[in-house]
């Protein structure tokens, strides 16, 4: 946490001295007030001398406002720091996650990543926010208490070395009991939750097996566990506040014991009494505060542990050092020469040499079983993996030596989720080209089967998409992101199992409205239905990552044993040729 | 940070409705609040007792000070007529208002009786207080238990229908959050309200009595708080709603980027991505900076407010000692008090805000609790003892929707062992014949017939004890393989698991993990695939052994090998029972004795596959379009 902390707040050294400087002001002008309430009894009230009294009390007044006006801009710039803090460590986290690799975002988990982004950075805003703040004024008026209060009276402060060591203590105690309940909660409210999220999902079987009781059996089990442990964090904490507040008490009783004394023995005059009671309630109430904030800090420790992993991973997928000498032949000719793929650490290849050539007028269909690599052959071609042997050529480059930009505007991708943007019908289509115009537009539509339930939206093309496209059935989801490659009209087409949530009427029907477009560039099909590829022009069977066939589907119905198994499990009853 | 803002998008619509409803769920509990509140009045009220106790112990000091400082062996009359004469006229009349013995110092006796009462009220304040809280923690958590488990057994109660009808996310978070959240509220406002309210009356109340004046000043700073307060959070409240505003923005981009990472590469959308983020976050930065600056503001400006009147009673309260009119030891503790009297009046607003939050979930809460249930089971249900798996559809008619007529005069007869297989296109609503067979809804006029009996005159349980069911949609609990599977039948032994499992061809599987049967799966089963999820569910179908089975075939995602065990298995499974099969291939659909084929929701067809095919309507164009050509779109 200390070098992300000292790396992005090293900018605002500036800003951060003038807040150094402001909470000194304010910790002098808070601990100046009481002495000068004890001096309106000494010399004020004592003596009967009320021009003095107003006098006093004007300055007092000065002190405060002094004290408001340094509290005001202290907030500011502290406020502002810290969300320049948030902004900067933000932008810069997201800049660099965009430079990772499909296996780097895997590694890390998309959803861990974007919390990542969002509620670490902010958890650790706050903690700066209050850092700068209460974390630093705590001490200095806890420590400037001391001063004051012994320079009232030394024997009297003796009291604070009982107090405050008490009190801090007392608190310790607590927290250290408390750290481990509340971690038990956690679990056990996520255990409740879990079940009843289980109890959601699975209604159906639930109650076809006749188990809602056993559900709720279960249920009460967890509630019991999360109700018994909750008990326990609420009576710890019903004991921490009337024991501080008892100590607090009991020390300004002790105060006036023996303040009694010194006064009556004239070694201390009575208003200091006063302002030695000030003291007393500052110091502890800073002692509270300080301890309070502190356990904000492993939280944010935790969180800027974890911004810290990303930032320090080093992005997969470098840009090539120099340009290109000669610009691309944009042709589309993809050559894979023993091509190797290999997770960072694991034993074995996803991919081992898979060498093949795809042509430019051509599709070629990837099939093979789960965990035989397809996917990860796709992913290789537009760099979104890395080959870790081997080289994957476009039209004779090494994709490495191409800038990432120029290497991916040959692409039009269709992944496996259909993924949706939030947004409109239109504006998702146009993420694969931004200047399409509506007429282009709905022909991709067409060509992707989606113009049917799009017509049927009165909203059309400004009909709107919730993120993620959760508004949409499966099937239509992958119509769009077709709709979204096929309006860019890219060199290459890699269509990684996006047929899968189509009816067999509707693959058929888009299949052939694509080859139209497709006529003369690449098109690379991933897919487990036979239907989908039969017609492709080659084959590729995938066996636990090594090629086991290349050919149409009538050669490798004949030649290829994989080929067989996967047509002969589909259409079992032979109804087709 | 600024938490003043509370949820403001979290409103309750009948607020006092609400909360006499929610006060009402602490009725079990009446007799422990009650002396919860009697506990808190006392320990207040200590409390507040304790300033002006010390006060006067700082007062026995002050005249055993002053006295000293007389000569001995005069009357205090006669000091204070020495005093006048002097010119002393102020510390006369002091001297005056003291009771003292001239020439005495302080009366430590005197202290020490005093000081040994404070410490008694403080630590009885402490402990009652104490002894308040402790069985508020347990009034608490047993309302939330009794919340959470009513909440449960209601969930068991409702019908499919609700689940259907309303999101998955919503529910849970009803549920999870929403109760999690009234907790937090019950713990946090109501030992707080009482004893803030308590806690304003008394110490306003030994405000005025140790000086009215110097009360009426104490006052006048609380409108102006609330009204510094008001004024500056009206001024922050649109940055903060513009921060979540921003905040959300930049979280779903945040999202979308990371989740759609290799569209956004691949349709060269990087720069224009990291445009929009930066735009984004400086519009936050702006927002949450202002946000937090202004709403920062709050604190230092009561601050002043505090010092100010604090320096106004130090100042009138000095000139009044030095006059005689007020004791310094009033003086201290009217100081003490206005201390006192502000931190709960921000602490009414925060507990303010917490309520109507607290509130607005329960509503969500109670909202869940009102929603009408399932028909209760007939008093005298049918039951069948050995249910043949004979099921006749007579004159069935359902629909989900009023206005939207689904299923009309649909008839249909099985006999024992017969497949019947429903097709038809992606989202054709095959799975609402299965809704009506387990009762999952019920139809709307005819009937179902099972062995002859209307399955609307059998208990839901009795009759769903019948049914097997294996779907798509693999539901499979966190615990081990071994639980999973036995969770078809009560208490079965390991052997008829075992037999189960390798009826399903899932034991080979389960053997080869290192934990076998022990194997714990994760929520949602993530840590195998999904068609060993699906054989496993076949597992537990097989163990429940019922007349009547209800499948949904293999999906596309399921490689092929698993594919075939999972055809083998289901085959196996079917035999000798009565099947409704929800189809995706052709090999079940023309074994099948009767096919039913739906779109969009109807029933349009139904007969066997022979019949079908020379009809050439529905089922022939979905078959005809499994092996047809890729055409050309023109044609068709």
């Amino acid at each position: 946490m200390k070098d992300l902390l000292v790396t992005y707040l090293r900018p605002h050294r500036k800003a951060l001295g003038v807040i150094a400087v402001l909470l000194l002001i304010q910790a002098i002008t808070n601990l100046y007030l009481p002495n000068l309430n004890a001096d309106i009894i000494n010399y004020g009230v004592l003596t009967g001398d009320t021009a003095y009294i107003l006098r006093v009390g004007g300055l007092m007044l000065l002190v405060s406002i002094l004290l408001g006006v340094a509290s005001v801009i202290t907030v500011y710039y502290s406020a502002r720091t810290s969300m320049r803090f948030g902004r900067e460590v933000r932008g810069d986290l997201f800049r660099h996650v965009e430079g990772f690799s499909l296996s780097q975002m895997h590694a890390f988990g998309v959803p861990s990543l974007i919390t990542r982004n969002t509620n670490d950075v902010q958890q650790l805003q706050m903690l700066v926010m209050v850092g700068l703040t209460m974390m630093v004024l705590a001490p200095i008026t806890a420590v400037g208490g001391v001063i004051m209060a012994m320079r009232e009276n030394v024997q009297l402060s003796g009291l604070l070395i009982v107090t405050v060591p008490l009190m801090i203590a007392v608190i310790g105690i607590m927290v250290f009991k408390a750290v481990p309940l509340f971690r038990a909660m956690q679990v056990k409210i996520d255990r409740v939750n879990g079940v009843l999220r289980e109890n959601l999902v699975g209604i159906r079987v639930i109650r076809a097996f006749v188990r809602t009781s056993h559900e709720e059996e279960r249920f009460a089990e967890a509630n019991a566990d999360l109700t018994d442990t909750a008990l326990k964090v609420t009576r710890l904490f019903a004991l921490i506040m009337p024991t501080l507040m008892l100590i607090m008490n009991l020390t300004i009783v002790a105060t006036i014991w023996f303040g009694g004394h010194l006064i009556a023995e004239g070694s201390m005059p009575i208003g200091n009494l006063f302002a030695f009671q000030s003291y007393i309630m500052q110091i502890l109430f800073s002692v509270m505060m300080a301890v309070m904030t502190m356990m904000m800090v492993p939280r944010a420790a935790a969180s800027a542990e974890r911004i810290q992993a990303v930032l320090q991973a080093v992005p997969d997928i470098a840009e090539p050092e120099q340009a290109l000498a000669t610009p691309l032949p944009r042709i589309g000719r993809i050559e894979l020469r023993g091509v190797e793929f290999r997770y960072p650490g694991a034993e074995e290849s996803v991919l081992q040499d898979v060498s093949f050539t795809l042509e430019p007028g051509t599709t070629t269909a990837i099939v093979g079983g789960t965990g035989s690599g397809k996917s990860t052959l796709v992913n290789l071609l537009p760099r979104l993996l890395d080959v870790t042997g081997g080289a994957v050529l476009i039209d004779g480059i090494d994709v490495r030596d191409i800038p990432l930009e120029e290497l991916w505007d040959l692409f039009g991708l269709v992944p496996q989720r259909g993924f949706l943007f939030g947004g409109t019908v239109g504006s998702n289509v146009r993420f694969g080209r931004p200047d399409a115009t509506d007429e282009e537009v709905w022909e991709a539509l067409t060509i992707a089967q989606a113009r049917e339930f799009i017509d049927l939206l009165p909203e059309g093309l400004d009909a709107p998409i919730d993120q993620g496209g959760v508004n949409l059935s499966g099937g239509q989801r992958q119509r769009l992101a077709i709709a979204r490659c096929v309006v860019r009209e890219p060199l290459i087409y890699l269509f990684d199992d996006s047929f899968s949530a189509l009816d067999y009427t509707t693959d058929a029907r888009l299949r052939g409205a694509l080859a139209q477009q497709t006529r003369e560039r690449t098109v690379v099909i991933v897919a487990q239905r036979v239907s989908t590829i039969m017609d492709a022009d080659r084959i590729v069977v995938l066996d636990s990552g090594r090629v086991v066939g290349i050919g149409s589907h009538d050669d490798l119905i004949e030649t290829c044993e994989p080929y067989r198994e996967i047509v002969a499990s589909q259409v079992a009853l032979g109804g087709a040729r | 940070m600024g938490g003043f803002q509370g949820k403001s998008d979290a409103k309750a619509q009948d607020f006092r409705g609400s909360l006499k409803r929610f006060g009402s769920r602490l009725r079990p509990e009446r007799l422990i609040v009650v002396v919860v509140i009697v506990l808190a009045f006392a320990s207040v009220f200590l409390a507040v007792l304790g300033p002006k106790l010390l006060g006067n112990a700082t007062n026995i000091i002050f005249d055993g000070l002053v006295s000293s400082q007389l000569p001995a062996g005069m009357t205090q009359d006669q000091a204070v007529a020495a005093l006048n004469a002097t010119g002393q006229t102020d510390r006369a009349d002091m001297v005056a208002a003291m009771t003292l013995t001239p020439g005495e110092g302080v009366d430590f006796a005197a202290l020490a009786r005093i000081l040994a009462i404070v410490t008694i009220v403080y630590v009885l304040s402490s402990v009652l207080s104490w002894g308040q809280n402790y069985l508020m923690a347990g009034v608490t958590q047993r309302t939330i238990y009794r919340l959470r488990e009513e909440v449960d057994h209601k969930l068991g109660r409702l019908p499919l229908r609700y689940f259907d009808g309303s999101s998955r996310g919503d529910v849970l978070s009803r549920v999870t959050n929403d109760i999690d959240n009234i907790s937090m509220t019950l713990q946090q406002t109501l030992t707080q309200l009482i004893t803030a309210v308590l806690t304003v009356v008394g110490v306003l109340a030994m405000m005025v009595w140790i000086s009215p004046i110097l009360a009426v000043i104490s006052l006048l700073t609380v409108p102006l708080s609330f009204w510094v307060t008001m004024i500056i959070a009206k001024r922050s409240q649109p940055h903060f709603i513009a921060q979540w505003k921003w905040t959300g923005t930049l979280n779903g981009h945040v999202e979308e980027t990371f989740s759609g990472h290799d569209l956004v590469k691949v349709f060269g959308h990087r720069r224009r991505s990291i445009e929009e983020f930066d735009e984004a976050n400086e519009l936050m930065y702006e927002s949450s900076f202002r946000a937090q600056y202004i709403s920062g503001i709050i604190q230092p400006a009561l601050t002043v407010v505090a010092n100010l009147n604090y320096v106004a009673i130090a100042v009138i309260g000095g000139m009044r000692v030095a006059t005689g009119t007020m004791s310094l030891g009033d003086v201290q503790a009217f100081i003490q008090y206005s201390r006192q009297f502000t931190m709960p009046i921000t602490q009414i607003a925060g507990v303010a805000n917490i309520l109507q939050s607290g509130i607005a979930s329960a509503e969500r809460v109670f909202e869940l609790l009102d929603e009408d249930e399932e028909t209760p089971d007939d008093a005298d249900a049918v039951l069948l003892v050995e249910p043949t798996g004979r099921i006749r559809f007579e004159d069935v008619a359902f629909r989900y929707l009023p206005d939207a007529p689904l299923i009309e005069d649909f008839n249909l007869s099985v006999e024992p062992g017969e497949i019947v297989a429903i097709v038809g296109p992606t989202g054709a609503g095959k799975t609402t014949l299965v809704n009506l067979l387990m009762r999952f809804y019920d139809v709307d006029s005819g009937s179902i017939l099972m062995d002859g009996q209307p399955t609307l005159r059998m208990r839901r349980d009795d009759l769903r004890r019948s049914f097997g069911m294996v779907l798509q949609d693999t539901w499979l609990f966190e615990g081990t393989i071994h639980d999973n599977i036995a969770y078809g039948a009560i208490d079965p032994t390991e052997a008829q698991i075992e037999a189960a499992a390798r009826a399903a061809r899932v034991d080979h599987f389960v053997r080869t993990l290192p934990d076998g049967y022990q194997t714990l799966l994760t929520e949602g089963a993530s840590n195998i695939s999904a068609g060993e999820r699906q054989l496993l569910t076949i597992a537990r179908a097989f163990l429940a052994d019922p007349a009547v089975l209800i499948l949904d075939e293999a999906t596309s995602s399921v490689d092929t090998r698993t594919e075939v065990l999972i055809q083998q298995a289901m085959a196996e499974l079917r035999h000798g029972r009565t099947s409704f099969v929800i189809a995706h291939r052709l090999s079940t659909i023309r074994n099948a004795d009767v096919i039913v084929v739906l779109e969009q929701g109807r029933i349009v067809e139904q007969g066997t596959h022979e019949a079908l095919m020379e009809a050439e309507g529905a089922y022939y164009r979905l078959y005809q379009s499994q092996f047809e050509e890729p055409q050309d779109p023109d044609e068709s």
